[in-house]
């Protein structure tokens, strides 16, 4: 079974003089509103729950406001919760002493700030270093991890400039590079990519997947912006007034919306980005095999109503695509094989090739598209009508809903 | 009749107590402060002007720029000129002694009023009521715990000098991004390794900008010490004034402006070579 990494139980962060006053009229079921006229105090966060297993990115999205950050900040304790549990490695962070906190941050945590937060009076490497300083070690030892990071975000001749001559992608690479040089396994991203203009941030989001892929962290990403939600998170949890509303993968929350809130929230999604070859294609059951004849082909084809029939091995890997006008020529001239109008090189798309690129393939091809896995096994296929199904599915649950 | 609450009775209750109870105190307080503007001054005044004349250009280059330098050394060659140089060095070392005090104890305090609520609150009325404070009130309390002389200028300078060193380290401290400071908080700094690595040198800008304006203050203050008689450059212009003398007051306040240039130039160079 898989640890949860982090696991937060009944979280309650309330701002204000009197939190224990405003905590029982939560209990009582009082509203935010209620309590703030009540008491003046303020609830950031309320009463949530959630587990990231190790090696997932976790999206924590809402509106400004709507508590994320702050429910960021009760994981290092940078806001100390007014009451539940934080669990780090199934040790409770919530009760620790400071100087323990203190080795947790240290060795577990690394974090990334909105507004790059970078030490104006520091180099660049010195920057990195910083987390190491810190702990103690000494100046070779974290320069020589801190130039190593450096190299894998891609900042390696800028080591001894600083901050403020650097590009805000640059300087927010600085600030990956810082959290990520005393290799924690927790990454605590708070708005990481919000500051940076559209372009460098598709491009930033396409570096954290790559470099995930390799380093295999637990991120935690706080996000106003579907989009990027949708993009980097395994999970997303959606929340609201400090609240959580839903959490799910983001096909689930874009196909399977909790409530009205999400489905507002989610409605002006492009599909097309969200979606993948995997999610609109068909599973393919009528293939046909080498030692199949075009009468056999013809067959299948008639008795499926469908025009083409994709060949395969016997182990299911693709082998080519047979027209129904070819077989029927093939069968006129009395063939025994479909060697010789087997067509070999229709188009092939990956599983997670998202629905964007697939529209202009499927506008121009005369033949239906094979989605095949890294092994050219055959996993299904694309028509035309499987796209437009797929666009349009997140309708149908609406029309469901109402 | 509205009676007259006795406030003038009890300070000069406390300040009797005072004088009869803390003399070894007060004493303890003159030997050092003596022994720091004693050195300072012969240090200044023993060798040859041309000595610290020259050897002006080099230490300001080395802390500020080449302008500085240059203008340092003939602002001093003016002094010497005038043939008030002993003075101007007396108001000098003065100056430099009660800014190092001041900044000793001024830092500190600034620091912790940054770091703590309770102390803000406590400190920032007294720092207002302080600065309010007309400068030649300062010298009445000084002479009565310290008598007249060169010692108690130097109190009274002290104390009118420290306001703007403790408000500009705590705000200067007050005002490092938030983030930043989450930053230090989240990478697990203790929170002395905080102050040091990231607080601290955040606010030194404005804590160079406190420091300038401490040594301004000190210098205006040991120039009306001179009414109590402290020596220096304030007291050719108070000779100035008595005997309508207008060469000899003149001459006296050139030379403390130009000390005030100097050292207004080498605070502000090293304030922005901090920044760089």
């Amino acid at each position: 079974m898989l640890m949860a990494k982090v696991k937060v139980e009944n979280l309650v962060k309330i701002f204000g003089e009197h939190p224990n006053r405003a905590l029982k009229m939560l209990q009582e079921g009082k509203s935010k509103e209620e309590i703030l006229e009540a008491t003046k105090n303020t609830v950031g966060v309320y009463n949530v729950s959630f587990q990231v297993e190790a090696g997932e990115i976790f999206v924590l999205m809402g509106l400004s406001g709507s508590g994320k950050s702050t429910l960021l900040r009760c994981i290092n304790r940078l806001i100390k919760p007014t009451s539940g549990k934080v669990f780090i490695d199934d040790e409770e962070i919530t009760g620790i002493d400071e100087n323990k906190l203190r080795e947790i941050r240290r060795q577990k945590l690394g974090m990334v700030f909105q507004r790059f937060a970078l030490f104006p009076h520091r180099t660049v490497v010195d920057n990195v270093a910083f987390g190491l300083e810190i702990q103690g070690l000494s100046k070779e030892e974290r320069l020589a991890k801190a130039n190593q990071v450096l190299e894998a975000v891609g900042l390696k001749e800028w080591e001894n400039s600083m901050p403020n001559q650097l590009s805000g992608g640059m300087q927010q690479r600085v600030g990956l590079a810082r959290a990520l040089a005393s290799d924690p396994d927790i990454l605590l991203m708070d708005e990481a990519f919000s500051a940076l203009d559209p372009l460098i941030r598709k491009g930033m989001q396409d570096e954290l997947l790559s470099l995930q892929a390799t380093l295999n962290k637990t991120i935690i990403f706080v996000t106003h912006d579907l989009d990027e939600a949708l993009k980097i998170g395994d999970r997303i949890a959606l929340m609201k007034d400090g609240a959580i509303i839903q959490i799910g993968t983001p096909e689930e929350i874009l196909t399977n919306p909790a409530n009205e809130y999400v489905e507002k929230f989610v409605e002006d999604v492009d599909m097309s980005k969200v979606l993948t070859a995997e999610g609109v294609m068909k599973k393919s059951e009528t293939v046909i095999t080498p030692k199949d004849g075009p009468r056999t082909a013809m067959r299948r084809m008639r008795e499926n109503g469908i025009s083409s029939i994709f060949m395969v091995s016997k182990d299911r890997r693709l082998i080519g695509l047979v027209m129904a006008e070819d077989a029927l020529k093939a069968a006129e001239e009395y063939k025994t094989t479909l060697d010789e109008v087997l067509l070999k090189d229709t188009p092939r798309v990956a599983p997670d090739t998202p629905l964007a690129e697939l529209l202009p393939l499927v506008a121009e091809a005369k033949y239906p598209i094979a989605v095949v896995d890294e092994q050219n096994y055959l996993q299904g296929i694309i028509v035309r009508g499987s796209v437009l199904s797929g666009m349009i599915r997140k309708g149908e649950n609406k029309t469901d809903a109402s | 009749m509205l009676p007259k609450i006795t406030i003038g009775e009890w300070v000069d209750v406390l300040v009797v107590w005072a004088t009869d109870n803390l003399t070894s105190l007060f004493d303890a307080i003159v030997v050092v402060i003596q022994f720091i503007v004693g050195n300072l001054a012969w240090a200044l005044t023993a060798p040859s002007p041309w000595v610290i004349i020259i050897l002006s250009i080099p230490l300001v280059l080395f802390l500020t720029n080449w302008k500085t330098a240059i203008g340092t050394s003939l602002g001093l060659l003016l002094i010497y000129d005038l043939r008030i140089w002993e003075p101007s060095m007396n108001t000098l070392a003065m100056v430099i002694a009660a800014t190092i005090v001041a900044l000793l104890v001024g830092i500190p305090l600034g620091i912790l009023s940054a770091r703590s609520d309770n102390a803000h609150k406590i400190i920032m009325p007294v720092l207002d009521f302080m600065q309010t404070m007309p400068p030649f009130v300062y010298l009445i309390p000084a002479v009565l715990f310290f008598g007249t002389g060169a010692v108690p200028g130097l109190i009274a300078t002290v104390i009118f000098a420290m306001p703007p060193a403790i408000r500009l380290t705590g705000l200067g401290i007050r005002q490092v991004p938030v983030e930043l400071i989450e930053a230090a908080e989240a990478f697990g700094s203790t929170q002395y390794q905080k102050l040091v690595k990231v607080q601290l040198p955040v606010a030194i800008p404005t804590i160079m900008a406190g420091i300038n304006q401490c040594i301004m203050l000190a210098l205006s203050m040991v120039v009306i010490a001179a009414m109590i008689g402290a020596g220096g450059l304030g007291s050719e212009v108070l000779r100035g004034i008595q005997r309508l003398d207008i060469p000899v007051g003149f001459e006296g306040g050139l030379a403390i402006v130009i000390i005030a240039i100097i050292l207004d130039r080498i605070t502000q160079g090293l304030g922005k070579r901090d920044n760089n």
